[in-house]
């Protein structure tokens, strides 16, 4: 046991003398959650909207207002001819047209149909779709208080654990695991690389530690910095974004060591089949890019072609991802969660055995 | 000066030659990326569960649940008549959108008076929460007009309406509105950002390490010789990897390109010499490997990902954040790589972005020269 604490002590003592390394594994979360907090949402607002009025009637200001009242347009009136509008589009300037025909007003005075052109610039499609709704449906609106007919069919919404559907309650729980797992596998692989790659790595062979040890000795530094950097996302986000935490705190440390199992022996698997620091970077951005993509933190599952749905499956992220976000937001135990806290463990446990057999295998 | 970037840029070609594995990552990592992103880089809403109570029971309530089937949006995969069951159905991730059709629906409809259905979302994923009640509304409204209209024609038009506003939308570009229009050709651009950054941010250190770097400073090298050499093989791969991108982008997910190819390619090859030169520099000031690549993920790998406009729309973000994008060179890459492949823009529109990473590739590399001869 004291040997495991002396080969603590000195990756510990390795890191202190790396105050550049030490200060990024703290910085590094904090800009995580503030870039996925602030920037990671696809709400579509300030839709910049370019309006040619060929009427200038009060109708048709009207109409404009009605555009501006949505508050999801950037109206641009400033458009001399309608050629324009395109101009508009092809340089980016505006991502919605609208042209209002001269004798807009006249036309509806006397109750017939009137066309309103609108273009969408489509290569953002998920913000055209979007920007087109809200147009249709001010528009809609519009027409129905000029008819004086109540809209016929209304709805009232309820959203239910992230009621004003803030972007930053969804992404802000998942940056836990994303740092987790890109520090612990990561840094793992590369402490034990680099041991391999200056030599030193038989010199502690020769010593009584034993495999076991040195492998512990590896990873525990690396649980006790990401531990630390779970404490101070969780402080970012109940105090800076102020994301109620619904569930327990203890539960979800617990399911966080049984993602460190797998993030750990990952971290090991890499370092058994790279010879340089360069190799195993490259090793880990090739399995930990995909895992983040397929994992949900992102984009969402549902959304995925089925095979890419099956290789989800075996990815230990998404399972603390679908943890921590119940946890956090749902205030869900483990009475719904146990699935994934099954499935969590299971590849756990898998994933650091094999990792570490293998491991002692290329040792001896 | 010519022989000595010559021989520099041999010297590297051959590190990287030796290493087969960092090259086949390399050259293999963006297509299997762009495969992955392809597919699974994905806000459009399809086959989102949905559950339904239907207190109605009525010829109108079970229409507008069909006009939800129909599409593609939103699979039914339950039904129940206890609104308690609604709740569980959320809890347990079963549905995310559940239709609430209260009783007597039909008879307010038919009588011309407002009917209010109910729309219980789960918002734990605001985004897909968001877009699911944009479509939600947006299908609720089509089948409101549909009513309208079957009643118009049952009782013949009163004379009484102020005639009706017709909207004709047009999409332009992408008329199918497919979101792998907009994400792949984007792809190019943050990949050449992620994967360029980080094949240099090694390589000096790598230098320094090895003990060789002495050697490199006591030859008659220039420091912008240095790394004008060891960028060219790097940039010659990126390159190539432009070329594989696209070539997989054309073939497996059939976007269409529309601009010139030359165009693309040689705007590609100024954003590459920035991002090479912006590689270099980590690998100068960073004392040691991990801590560049730290760097690199958190200047370049998140930023070219979350503040380009990728797939996050710039302008609903706090106007801080934007005023940093304008620093990100893949925010501006990105809109010289979709208006080539989706507008067919040339120059005369795309001049302001080509000169800000023109701008940026030259201080990159006069900065890593500079930095560099300071540690001579």
């Amino acid at each position: 046991m004291y040997r495991l604490r002396y080969l603590m002590q000195k990756e510990f003592r390795q890191l202190r003398r790396s105050p550049e390394m030490l200060r990024l594994l703290f910085l590094a979360p904090v800009v995580q959650v503030i870039m996925f907090g602030y920037a990671a949402t696809t709400d579509v607002k300030h839709v910049s909207l370019a309006v040619y009025d060929g009427d200038r009637s009060a109708r048709s200001r009207e109409l404009l207002t009605t555009l501006e009242k949505v508050g999801s347009f950037d109206l641009d009136l400033n458009v001399a001819r309608p050629a324009l509008l395109l101009t508009r589009l092809d340089r980016g300037q505006a991502q919605l047209t609208l042209e209002i025909p001269q004798g807009f007003a006249r036309d509806l005075a006397r109750g017939r149909p009137v066309t309103l052109q609108v273009l969408a610039d489509g290569s953002d499609s998920n913000t055209a779709t979007v920007a087109l709704g809200y147009l249709l449906a001010a528009v809609q609106d519009f027409g129905a208080r000029l008819r004086v007919h109540p809209p016929l069919l209304q709805s009232a919404t309820r959203v239910w654990y992230n009621p004003e559907l803030r972007s930053a309650n969804f992404m802000v729980p998942g940056v836990i695991a994303n740092i987790l797992l890109i520090v612990t596998t990561s840094l793992t692989a590369l402490a034990i690389v680099r041991e391999r790659e200056m030599g030193t790595l038989e010199q502690l062979l020769v010593t009584p530690i034993r495999p076991m040890e040195l492998m512990l000795g590896k990873m525990l530094p690396f649980v006790f910095i990401g531990l630390i950097d779970i404490l101070f996302i969780l402080g970012v986000a109940c105090f800076w974004f102020r994301i109620p935490l619904e569930g327990s705190l203890l539960l979800l440390f617990v399911m966080a060591g049984g993602f460190l199992l797998n993030t750990l022996g990952l971290g090991l698997f890499i370092s058994t089949v790279s010879r340089t620091q360069q190799q195993a970077l490259m090793t880990a951005l090739f399995l930990l890019m995909p895992s983040i993509l397929l994992s949900g933190f992102i984009f969402p599952i549902a959304n995925m072609p089925r095979p890419m749905q099956l290789v989800s499956y075996g990815i230990a992220m998404r399972y603390f991802l679908e943890i921590i976000r119940g946890i956090f937001l749902k205030g869900n135990g483990l009475e719904v969660l146990w699935p994934q806290a099954i499935a969590l463990m299971v590849l756990g446990i898998l994933t650091l055995a094999l990792s570490a057999a293998h491991f002692r295998k290329r040792i001896e | 000066m010519g022989r000595r970037i010559r021989a520099i840029a041999r010297k590297e070609a051959l590190h990287i030659a030796r290493d087969p594995r960092a090259l086949a990552v390399v050259l293999v990592l963006p297509v299997l990326l762009l495969v992955i992103y392809g597919y699974a880089v994905n806000f459009d809403i399809k086959h989102l569960p949905l559950g339904v109570a239907d207190f109605d029971r009525s010829r109108v309530s079970r229409e507008l649940v069909e006009a939800f089937t129909r599409t593609e949006y939103f699979d039914l995969v339950a039904t129940t008549t206890r609104l308690a069951e609604v709740r569980e159905w959320l809890d347990r991730g079963q549905v995310r959108l559940a239709l609430v059709i209260p009783e007597g629906f039909a008879a307010q409809v038919v009588t011309g008076r407002s009917a209010t259905v109910q729309f219980l979302v789960d918002g734990a994923d605001a985004n897909t929460a968001s877009i699911a009640l944009g479509y939600a509304e947006l299908l609720l409204r089509w089948q409101a007009e549909q009513l309208v209209q079957r009643a118009l024609q049952r009782w013949g038009t009163t004379g009484r309406t102020q005639g009706c506003i017709i909207v004709e939308p047009r999409v332009l570009y992408n008329p199918e509105l497919r979101s792998t229009n907009f994400i792949v050709p984007g792809l190019i651009a943050i990949f050449l950002a992620m994967l360029t950054t980080l094949l240099t941010a090694l390589t000096i250190i790598r230098e320094r390490e090895q003990g060789t770097l002495e050697r490199l400073i006591v030859s008659p090298l220039r420091p912008w010789e240095l790394m004008v050499g060891k960028m060219i093989p790097y940039a010659f791969i990126s390159l190539v990897n432009v070329f594989l991108v696209i070539i997989a982008g054309l073939q497996v997910f059939h976007v269409p390109f529309r601009g010139s190819l030359g165009l693309l390619l040689g705007l590609s090859g100024i954003f590459i010499l920035g991002v090479l030169g912006l590689g270099l520099l980590f690998s100068i000031l960073a004392p040691r490997g991990e801590v560049a690549v730290v760097l690199v993920v958190l200047t370049t790998v998140l930023p070219s990902l979350l503040l380009s406009g990728f797939v996050f729309p710039l302008p609903s973000m706090p106007k801080v954040l934007q005023g940093i994008s304008l620093a990100v060179p893949a925010r501006h890459f990105l809109v010289i790589v979709r208006g080539i492949f989706l507008k067919d823009l040339h120059l005369e529109v795309l001049w302001p972005q080509t000169l800000t990473l023109l701008i940026f590739a030259g201080l990159m590399l006069l900065l890593s020269a500079r930095r560099f001869r300071k540690r001579l």
